[in-house]
């Protein structure tokens, strides 16, 4: 047997296994207990808080917890939008990059517009403060060092700890404490105890396995054949480590983890796609701890373990087909847009499982992936529940609980109830409210896109491929995952202030909504389960769910997958003779005849 | 509201050295001191002082007597990289694939292996398969008046098969390769 087959489940079994003692370590330093709080290494969290003036946590409630939140959010916003407008005049900028906004953009007839567009430094702002790290930029040409570190990475820090924190109040709602904790407590614990500490070892990792850590500008090369080449490099390693271990995925270079900076070995490449799932995984048995239900915990990370499984193999299914048959070249595996080092198999892992978490990162170009390979990674964030960032996968998941137990409750007759609290009108409507945005969002923004030169112009592949590509980019700035079909020229004002707003609004809501059910749930009276109480721990509730998260994606999502991907594998497979319907949207780009032999 | 506001504000700043000060330079100490070589960007560098390239970063090879690295679509320009972006169904990338194949001169019975005929996904992969590697052997033997055979031998000898058991792939580094056959002498800064 070919080796390579190993990766996967080097991939899947290591970060379960650190994933488990790392949940209960995550619930015992993030939700200490009053007696506990502030003593030993809690101490560190009292001194930072004291220096905010808040060393007394405030009982707050889900208003005052979400409001801590979203004002937070917003000084992120203003504070990261002046630092990016600024660049040119901030320091750390060995190769005097100019400003973000300068480096201009084309319109649909291919014009180029020389002018500074604003909008990209919107986008950037929503994207990063979202968790998301859409990026419409190149990291290694348009970003000064200060930028990459003092906003970008910053960012990529402090969203997966609030989105943390997020998470931590609901589940303290859930278990019925009227006061959801404090935000600034939660946010300072979760970077001191979590990210700070798991961030300083992978960097430590990375750096070894050869991922630069320079503040030195460009290196000037010449080649072996005379060409003069700078070659682009910088603080690499401290920025991958967290891109990683945050579900944020944004890259330091343009083409992220297939730069053989950002991830140069196949170690490094394992480093890395444990930190991508490790986090988000440890959640859900931390989860189990502070609800002291491990059972119910278990039956919502198998629920996401199965179907992170089918994704996977799906998607290395069909990355192991062959490429288009060309004369002269060996049948084998398609490599357009992968990696020698990491090969099909590796890359295919890598796709279903950075966009089952809301990470994003790439190592291999999605656009090139087979048509199936690519719906992997779309059907995955259309879902949006598997694991995916930080916080929010567990708050989306726990939407979807709601909505079973209450179709469950109606099928058997009873008033719905989770963790021994009633499920009425009010929480059933606020979750179906949080569960529509995200298909809302997504089959708006493509219809819009689709449908007018705005999207139709910036499509780089012929025929269905194209209309995969916009419906990717709406699906993916949605669930604040940030991957691409990267073909698409979504550098413009249109698409950045499109996508910036789909970020905005695949965001918040999805996180004040679960905060406000969680509030509402904590006044409720407990009830001790009966003999007529649904078991939330079972294979039973366990099916249930899968079967409603599949129901729902699949109703909202399969016209439009039909319409990209599944087109794009039927013209596939069409016989030799047929050509491939080529409405080339981009000007210039070759048409004929498919020349694909299966 | 307006507590809140101060709190947020100073939090920023709070998180902001912890994050991008303290964080980054921890990291850089220990990178500078314990992995050198690498934190630079694992730069090789001839005796004269200039820089020939980084090991793990390819670049372009176009003379008949070296190892080519596989085709980049940002023309192995590493400070702007990048991949085709080609769909598999895009007639694009059939035609690239079979002008690749006739420029590397493979023939009805010596097919180019798969990685040489397309482009990475960062445009600087810096390895080939040993398959690709060999595949090049006739072609430089003669450019150069060496043995073939020896020559494929050679590269076997030098085939890189380091984290097998994580599923790696065996590849060869395509700028070290021609290092070696120009037996030029370099070091590592």
């Amino acid at each position: 047997m070919d080796i390579t087959w190993i990766h996967p489940f080097w991939a899947l079994l290591l970060p379960v296994a650190l994933a488990i003692p790392l949940g209960r370590f995550m619930a015992s330093v993030l939700d200490p207990p009053p007696e506990r709080a502030g003593h030993g290494f809690d101490r560190l969290t009292h001194w930072a808080l004291h220096a905010l003036g808040r060393s007394k946590p405030q009982a707050m409630d889900w208003k005052a917890y979400g409001r801590a939140f979203l004002i937070f959010n917003l000084t992120l916003f203003v504070l990261s939008f002046l630092a990016l407008e600024m660049q040119t005049w901030l320091p750390l900028n060995p190769d005097g990059k100019g400003s973000l906004a300068a480096h201009g953009w084309k319109d649909a007839s291919g014009t180029m517009h020389e002018n500074a567009d604003t909008a990209v430094i919107f986008n950037t702002v929503c994207s990063f403060v979202t968790n998301t790290n859409l990026q419409h930029y190149s990291g290694e040409q348009h970003l000064s060092y200060f930028s990459q570190i003092g906003v970008v990475m910053w960012l990529q820090f402090v969203t997966p700890a609030c989105g943390l924190a997020v998470m931590l109040a609901v589940i303290r709602g859930l278990r019925g404490d009227r006061n959801l904790g404090d935000f600034w407590h939660d946010l300072v614990r979760s970077l001191l105890f979590v990210f700070l500490p798991l961030a300083l070892v992978v960097a430590i990792l990375l750096a070894a396995s050869g991922v630069p850590m320079t503040f030195s500008g460009a290196a000037d090369a010449t080649s072996l054949e005379g060409v003069h080449a700078p070659i682009a490099r910088g603080p690499v390693a401290s920025f991958v480590a967290i891109k990683q271990l945050g579900t944020n995925g944004g890259g330091f270079f343009g083409p992220n983890s297939t730069h053989p900076f950002e991830n140069p070995t196949p170690f490094s490449n394992l480093v890395e796609i444990v930190s991508i799932i490790l986090v988000p995984m440890a959640t859900i048995f931390m989860f189990g701890r502070m609800i002291r239900d491990a059972k119910h915990a278990r039956v919502l990370f198998l629920v996401m373990l199965g179907m992170l499984l089918l994704g996977m193999f799906v998607a290395i299914g069909a990355e192991l087909g062959h490429g288009p048959a060309v004369k002269g070249v060996a049948q084998g595996p398609l490599l357009e847009g992968k990696e020698v080092r990491f090969g099909p198999i590796a890359s295919a892992t890598w796709a279903a499982i950075t966009t089952a978490t809301s990470n994003g990162s790439v190592y291999a170009m999605l656009d090139s992936f087979q048509p199936y390979g690519g719906l992997v990674p779309m059907s995955l964030m259309m879902l949006n529940v598997d694991y995916s960032g930080v916080g929010s996968g567990f708050l989306n998941m726990l939407m979807f609980v709601i909505a079973t137990v209450f179709i469950a409750g109606l099928m058997v007759g009873r008033t719905p109830e989770y963790l021994g609290r009633k499920i009425e009108a009010r929480e059933v409507k606020l979750a179906m409210a949080s569960l529509l945005v995200h298909p809302l969002l997504i089959v708006t923004g493509t219809a819009l896109f689709a449908a007018t030169e705005l999207g139709s112009k910036s499509v780089a592949n012929p025929g269905p491929h194209g209309f995969s590509e916009i419906l990717y980019e709406f699906t993916s700035a949605s669930a604040n995952n940030g991957s691409g079909f990267e073909g698409l020229a979504d550098n413009t004002p249109a698409w950045n202030i499109g996508t910036g707003i789909v970020l905005l609004l695949g965001r918040f809501p999805s996180m004040i909504l679960p905060l406000a059910i969680a509030g509402f749930l904590a006044e409720k009276k407990y009830t001790p389960p009966s003999l007529g109480t649904l078991p939330t721990d079972g294979v039973t509730f366990g099916a249930t769910l899968a079967g409603v998260v599949l129901l729902v994606g699949a109703l909202s999502f399969m016209p439009a997958v039909v319409m990209g991907p599944v087109a794009d594998g039927l013209s596939r497979q069409a016989a030799p003779e047929s050509p491939i319907p080529a409405q080339t949207a981009e000007p210039g780009s070759v048409q004929s005849q498919s020349k694909d032999a299966h | 509201m307006k507590r809140d506001v101060i709190t947020s504000l100073s939090a920023c700043l709070g998180t902001l050295v912890l994050c991008s000060v303290v964080y980054p330079f921890v990291v850089w100490a220990v990178a500078q001191i314990a992995f050198p070589w690498q934190a630079q960007g694992s730069l090789i560098v001839r005796d004269d002082g200039t820089i020939v390239g980084s090991s793990l970063i390819a670049q372009s090879f176009k003379g008949p007597g070296y190892f080519h690295p596989r085709p980049s679509a940002v023309d192995y320009k590493a400070d702007a990289s990048g991949g085709s972006n080609l769909a598999p169904t895009n007639p694009q990338l059939t035609e690239l694939m079979s002008t690749q194949a006739a420029a590397e001169g493979a023939t009805q019975s010596l097919h180019l292996p798969v990685d040489l005929a397309t482009r990475s996904g960062s445009g600087l992969d810096p390895h080939l398969s040993v398959e690709a590697a060999k595949f090049q052997v006739e072609r430089i033997a003669t450019a150069r008046g060496i043995d073939a055979l020896a020559l494929a031998q050679w590269i076997d000898r030098r085939a890189d098969h380091s984290w097998w058991f994580l599923g790696a792939p065996p590849r060869v580094n395509v700028l070290e390769l021609n290092l070696a056959l120009d037996g030029k002498t370099t070091s590592r800064e």
